[in-house]
């Protein structure tokens, strides 16, 4: 069997791992060395740049640049309004599947989604030197099968076969499992940059029986980050008499600014925010409290979740042996604390939370090769399973936390004489009431031979497999007949969409490595070039005339290069120009620190008594 | 749909030493004979942890990854019949409300209890509770009120877990019962009655819940997000 890469598909970052030849997990660099590949994918009129390179497109091209796009997986217009106006993407209004609209094109969160995976194929197939066609990708426990079968199709669309869905804090339990770093009882805790999930596993005999999961797939790192822009264009309007909130670009480098306070506050107590807007630059400095202000009950959110598992896991926090944390947004220590408090024992993490999820998706992928075979991982479903009843009332066939895969079977009849179909509709949730929940799907079962009303006896198997992913089968018990089953999911794409998204896929794609490189290497050099013109426009008269004239002809320099097709020529002029704006950067951030200064003064005046 | 036995040897550990049927076509699977058990109710839960991971270590799909797509469809559901036979058997309640199933040759459904008659003395006792909640709807609740209806709630837990000590504590009963080859109608109904008494008190303590708000938000755990 040939090699099955292990892929985390995060909310911001994704990774793709593999086992290597001494049954280690290790996780895969791009060419310089970075194993995080930023979830982000600009849709520029260059083409489409996946990863760092579209990170630096979020301010430049916030309409067309798609970030966090896991929050939309097999979702509808109504899930996602709230969504949708904190993103400065447009998100298309539609009665089914969201699409986005980037530039003149209009895509859904899967065809998103496929362009990072196609990227970390690459990254792998270039490392490893073989071509890999299959994968085990991992998603959020407590994503519905909306959102698994949209991340199922998101690797078909980029030529990746996906052998295993794989949930996020299982993955990781399985890294940690394999290094012999957890064992009994253990919660894994993962709070990434767009959902939470808590998970309860035993741990006995190399079998990792998940007894409960839960959590919320729109809560994260994300929200934080956002807690802390309204925040910070409050403080905007009331200092400098602004409101940025129409902005999309302003809000892109605010949100970028308080994602990095965020972090530089895990191991700091007090750091400055600097962002320069072509107007004026705003500054401010934020404390380690005012943050947990901002986010301390976002992260209470988590709590409720963790005591549900608990008692769905029929077990106290005390019995808990260990609790692992998982996620970029453990980091933050009031997330520690909040949940050092809940379980009564510290938490750790000793695999470095970032890298783990993948790492364990590639043991499982190992497991599923055949390359481990002491190690079984028994997951559960997250959401109970129904159907719509009389009256709009769910019928639960498969309650959530059942180990999977499962079964149920449910009998149909007909109402009318001579009825030949029968409409059946799938609910995924915890609601009494069918309208309270997530639809599925809804099934038209037909070709039933008619007979009097009441007759026909259908049996209908829901099957949910190792991936959580619902299948169904139905079958006339009299006739023995095989029903046929039309599948309309409610929110995903129909078989027949994916194939065309493949198909065009083969036919729209940069497969050619080098068109994606000169693609990246003009849009790095478009965005130097802005950059240039913007502080020319702040920091220009710091200049001396010969300065001056060097960047000027630098840009001239890059500008004859830059529509061609030379990569190289593009690259180093891009170099040189950067060379000769040193002087400038220098004396801005002089009189940069000068006005910090100035301001902190005029701070400490007056909090004083 | 599915081959018999003897097609696939490997369905063996399920089907039994001479058993003459697929599981998977017939509509009642006995769960006990899954784990090779007997048809009783007082469990070792350790060996029968340890026969759940060996028969998952057989049959999960993680490790038939490349059999032919028949081999692997027959793996799955086999997989899927362990996994519902566990959870049937682990729980002693659940392991009850399964029995009465299978000893009536009806189909089992999640958290469907057997369908028995409330006792009717439960029923008059809970006529001022249910007065009492009544009025809670329609008129919002005075603080000695929901007092009142706290001390309710207690006692009904009370009772709950008594109903379910008692179905727990019957379990020798019913072994010696199959032993000695007695009648088993007259233990069975026993056991639905208390299954009915015990969902009458947990829709009883849940709508206690409700009533007394947020407070009492484990109850209600079971039906939310």
């Amino acid at each position: 069997m040939s090699r099955i890469v292990g892929i985390d598909l995060g909310t911001t970052n994704s990774l793709v791992a593999y086992v290597d030849g001494a049954g280690v997990p290790r996780v895969i660099p791009d060419t310089e060395g970075r194993t995080l590949l930023p979830s982000i994918v600009a849709y520029t009129p260059n083409g489409i740049l996946v990863g760092e390179a579209a990170r630096r497109q979020l301010a430049r091209n916030p309409t067309r640049t798609v970030y966090s796009v896991k929050r939309f997986m097999g979702r509808g217009w109504d899930d996602v309004r709230d969504e949708a106006r904190h993103v400065p993407f447009e998100i298309v209004p539609t009665p089914e599947v969201v699409r986005i609209r980037a530039g003149d094109r209009e895509v859904t969160p899967p065809e998103v989604s496929a362009e990072v995976l196609r990227a970390l194929k690459l990254r792998a197939e270039a490392y490893l030197g073989e071509p890999i066609a299959q994968a085990v990708v991992t998603v959020p426990a407590y994503f519905n099968d909306a959102q698994r079968q949209a991340t199922k199709d998101a690797g078909r669309i980029a030529g990746l076969d996906v052998l295993r869905i794989v949930n996020e804090p299982t993955a990781a339990s399985l890294a940690y499992g394999l290094q012999k770093l957890a064992q009994g009882v253990i919660a894994v805790y993962d709070l990434g940059g767009g959902t939470f999930d808590i998970s309860i596993l035993r741990v006995k005999d190399g079998v990792f029986e998940v007894l409960a999961t839960n959590g919320n797939t729109h809560l994260g790192g994300d929200d934080f980050d956002r807690a802390v822009v309204e925040w910070l264009l409050a403080d905007i309007r009331a200092v400098h008499g602004v409101d940025l909130s129409g902005d999309p670009e302003a809000r892109q480098e605010l949100r970028l600014g308080a994602e990095a306070a965020k972090c530089r506050l895990s191991s700091e107590e007090r750091t400055a925010l600097t962002i320069p807007f072509d107007a004026f630059t705003y500054r401010r400095d934020i404390t380690r409290a005012e943050l947990e202000g901002l986010i301390g009950s976002l992260v209470d959110a988590t709590l409720g979740p963790c005591r549900m598992a608990l008692e769905d896991a029929g077990l106290p926090a005390e019995q808990i042996d260990e609790v692992v944390l998982v996620g970029g947004s453990t980091r933050v220590p009031i997330v520690r604390q909040r949940v050092k408090e809940l379980f009564g024992r510290a938490p750790h993490s000793q695999l470095n939370p970032d890298e783990v999820v993948a790492l364990g998706a590639a043991v499982q992928a190992q497991i599923l090769a055949g390359g481990i075979t002491d190690m079984l991982l028994l997951d559960v479903t997250p959401l109970s399973l129904g159907i719509e009843t009389l009256g709009g009332i769910v019928s639960v066939l498969i309650a959530r936390n059942t180990t999977i895969p499962t079964m149920a079977k449910e009998y149909f009849t007909t109402s009318v004489d001579g009825q030949t179909a029968v409409d059946m509709h799938v609910l995924q949730g915890e609601r009494e009431l069918a309208k309270d929940n997530r639809s599925l799907a809804r099934f038209d079962l037909s070709g039933v031979d008619p007979m009097p009303a009441g007759m026909p006896k259908i049996e209908v198997t829901f099957l949910i497999d190792a991936n959580g992913i619902l299948q169904v089968q139905a079958k006339e018990l009299r006739t023995g007949k095989s029903a046929s089953i039309e599948v309309r999911p409610t929110y995903g794409l129909s078989d027949a969409e994916v194939a065309q998204m493949v198909e065009d896929s083969f036919t729209h794609a940069e497969a050619d490595v080098n068109a994606r490189l000169l693609i990246e290497t003009r849009t790095e050099a478009e965005t130097v070039l802005n950059h240039v013109r913007r502080a020319l426009g702040q920091g220009g008269h710091l200049l001396g005339a010969e300065e001056r004239r060097r960047i000027d002809a630098a840009i001239a320099a890059l500008r004859a290069v830059e529509g061609g097709d030379d990569r190289d020529a593009i690259r180093e002029r891009t170099i040189e120009l950067n060379a000769a704006t040193e002087k400038l950067a220098e004396a801005m951030m002089d009189a940069a620190l000068k006005g910090a200064v100035r301001s902190r003064r005029a701070d400490e005046i007056l909090e004083e008594p | 749909m599915r081959s018999g036995p003897g097609a696939n040897g490997r369905n063996d550990i399920l089907s039994g030493p001479g058993r003459a049927r697929s599981y998977f076509v017939e509509t009642m699977t006995d769960y006990f004979e899954v784990f090779g058990l007997p048809r009783k109710l007082q469990i070792d839960l350790a060996a029968l942890q340890r026969s759940f991971y060996a028969l998952s270590r057989r049959h999960h799909p993680d490790f038939h990854q490349s059999a032919e797509a028949d081999a692997q469809a027959r793996e799955l559901e086999a997989s899927a019949l362990v996994n519902r036979a566990y959870r049937a058997l682990r729980d002693p309640i659940a392991r009850v409300e399964y029995l009465i199933a299978l000893e009536e040759g009806r189909e089992v459904r999640e958290e469907t209890a057997a369908k028995a008659n409330v006792p009717m003395n439960l029923l008059a006792e809970m006529l001022e509770v249910q007065e009492a909640l009544e009025e809670a709807k329609s008129s919002g609740l005075s603080d000695g009120a929901a007092d009142q209806l706290r001390a309710e709630q207690r006692r009904l837990r009370d009772r709950y877990q008594e109903e379910t000590d008692a179905l727990i504590a019957a379990a020798p009963e019913w072994d010696a019962v199959v032993d000695a080859g007695g009648e088993r109608k007259p233990l069975l109904e026993r056991f639905k009655q208390r299954l009915a008494a015990r969902a009458y008190l947990r829709t009883v303590i849940d709508d206690l819940g409700q009533a007394l708000g947020g407070s009492e938000e484990r109850d209600v755990a079971h039906r939310r997000h």
